[in-house]
């Protein structure tokens, strides 16, 4: 197995992008991208595009050959291969990149995940989403994305006393770190009160508990390490890369509370780090719902399990605490166009890395882990970056 | 939906039917082909089975957004039922009011509609849950 380094990155502004299309928001992020690693488009091997559901926000499928296409990659003929798993479809294409490239099949790879979600209504979207759960036996009789991940809080909140305050918290930290990120959807501190009295979604989960509906794409090059060198002078290194499944329905798990995707992702990549959970200093996780984060905390170990919620309250995953956790603001206030979300989270701990953050940096950043998801728990896929 | 698609599913739906490993014994919602703890010794002993049709809630929520197809619903209780047999299945909660549902309380399954394909389609049934 080669090493593989992060050499380039791009991404577009995340929010209600009305005047960009799905393929002009893909480009974008990948030109950024191949320009920030000073690489021309003929030196690139292959291409891999996250995405969970063109063909229902956008009526177009195949959109992996599009991108590379518009990309001006159409002559070269390069493999451009779409990667799907829900909600977790950016990270996953990360990490069919990583392996081609570590399998020494191919040396420069392109990762792009994007989703164009505000072509469609608020309702159609919610539909679209929640077909990640189980659609025969979760989906078909109400169950949603948001009311699945409401049952995770409410048993949460039962079995460890977690309070709706400390669920709420992770919205009001978010928020935070989101002011001190330019390409964020939401750039404004939000208050306790105003998650708390955000109209509901699914009791107890409200409309502040929830990431957005997103327009938005972003990119990422990678490259052999061996070959990084000539390009990068501190070329970022993937040091783990790690993927697991779990039951597609929620209802088929013995304990809610607990991602065991997450866990086995976690406890694989910390293995091929050769770090634990104690020497990660920042984190992007995947909070596509308060609750969420509060689960990664603790799966990926940074939190004993059930002491989440008050480490959240404490502060501890603030900028400056004991780990900043989602300091691009996370999905709630970055934004969450879904096949991007994952590619967007390896920008952000990239630029971390590079001590290129600006305002949010987090000092001294040596090692970073990137966790995320698809529908409640089904895929987790875990990467842990550090400086070459 | 069409229609197909849904009716293929009414035997479980109607009759709440789950499998039994006959090698482990482990109880599945709904029926699998192979058991996820036996892999290859449980198949051709997976047995089908009817569930008695009580349990509790595991856990529950009111959901206020929803997809068109429930639009006319909302706000409508969305349960995860723990059956006596120990399997877990997602369903409605019907018959009762939201602020007295707890984690715990005993429902039984019953037929219900649980939607229509439009003004003029077929309509759906299966199961929803109510207090014992």
């Amino acid at each position: 197995m080669r090493e593989v380094a992060v050499i380039g990155i791009g991404i577009t502004k995340f929010g209600e992008l009305w005047d960009s299309s799905f393929r002009e928001m893909g480009i974008m992020a990948g030109l950024a991208a191949l320009a920030d690693a000073k690489v021309s488009s003929e030196e690139v091997d292959a291409m891999y595009v996250g995405n969970m559901s063109a063909g229902r926000y956008i009526e177009q499928e195949h959109v992996a050959a599009l991108i590379a296409d518009y990309s001006g990659l159409a002559r070269d003929h390069i493999p451009a291969t779409r990667v799907e798993a829900a909600g977790a479809s950016g990270g996953l294409a990360i990490r069919q990149a990583y392996l081609a490239i570590a399998s020494g099949m191919h040396d420069m790879v392109v990762v792009g995940g994007a989703e164009k979600m505000t072509d469609v209504g608020d309702m159609e979207s919610n539909a679209i989403q929640s077909s990640a759960a189980d659609q025969q036996w979760e989906s078909v009789f109400g169950a949603t994305s948001p009311s699945l991940h409401a049952m995770i809080a409410r048993r949460h909140m039962f079995q460890y006393g977690t309070t709706r305050e400390q669920i709420a918290q992770v919205a009001v930290k978010n928020h935070l770190h989101g002011s001190f990120n330019p390409n964020a959807q939401f750039q404004r501190e939000i208050d306790l009160k105003t998650v708390l009295r955000s109209p509901p979604v699914a009791d107890p989960l409200g409309l502040f508990d929830c990431a957005p509906n997103s327009d938005g794409a972003a990119a990422v090059v990678l490259c052999s390490l061996d070959k990084a060198r000539r390009y990068a002078e501190a070329p970022i290194k993937i040091l783990a890369s790690a993927q697991a499944s779990d039951t597609l329905a929620l209802h088929s798990r013995a304990d809610i509370c607990t991602f065991e995707a997450t866990r086995f992702a976690a406890r694989n990549a910390y293995k091929q780090a050769n770090i634990g959970p104690q020497d990660i200093q920042l984190a992007e996780v995947h909070d596509n719902f308060t609750i969420s984060e509060i689960l990664a905390i603790e799966d990926l170990g940074f939190f004993e399990k059930g002491k989440g919620g008050k480490a959240v309250e404490d502060g501890l995953t603030k900028l400056g605490g004991q780990i900043a956790v989602n300091t691009s603001g996370g999905l709630k206030a970055r934004g969450d166009p879904i096949g991007a979300t994952g590619v967007a989270q390896i920008v952000e701990l990239v630029t971390q890395l590079r001590n290129q953050a600006g305002k949010r940096q987090v000092p001294n950043a040596k090692y970073a882990l990137a966790q995320n998801v698809g529908g409640t728990g089904a895929t987790a896929i875990v990467h842990i970056l550090g400086v070459a | 939906m069409t229609t197909a698609r849904f009716w293929r599913d009414n035997a479980t739906r109607y009759n709440l039917m789950a499998t039994r490993c006959g090698s482990c014994g482990k109880v599945t919602f709904p029926p699998r082909h192979v058991c996820p703890i036996c892999h290859r010794r449980s198949m051709g002993k997976m047995e089908k089975f009817r569930l008695s049709g009580k349990g509790e809630v595991y856990s529950f929520t009111l959901v206020h957004e929803a997809p068109a197809a429930f639009e006319l619903q909302k706000p409508y209780i969305v349960a995860m039922i723990k059956m006596d047999e120990g399997v877990m299945m997602t369903a409605q909660l019907s018959d009762c009011e939201y602020a007295e549902v707890k984690i715990g309380m005993r429902v039984k399954a019953t037929l219900r509609k649980i939607g229509e394909e439009g003004a003029g389609g077929v309509i759906h049934y299966g199961y929803k849950f109510v207090p014992e």
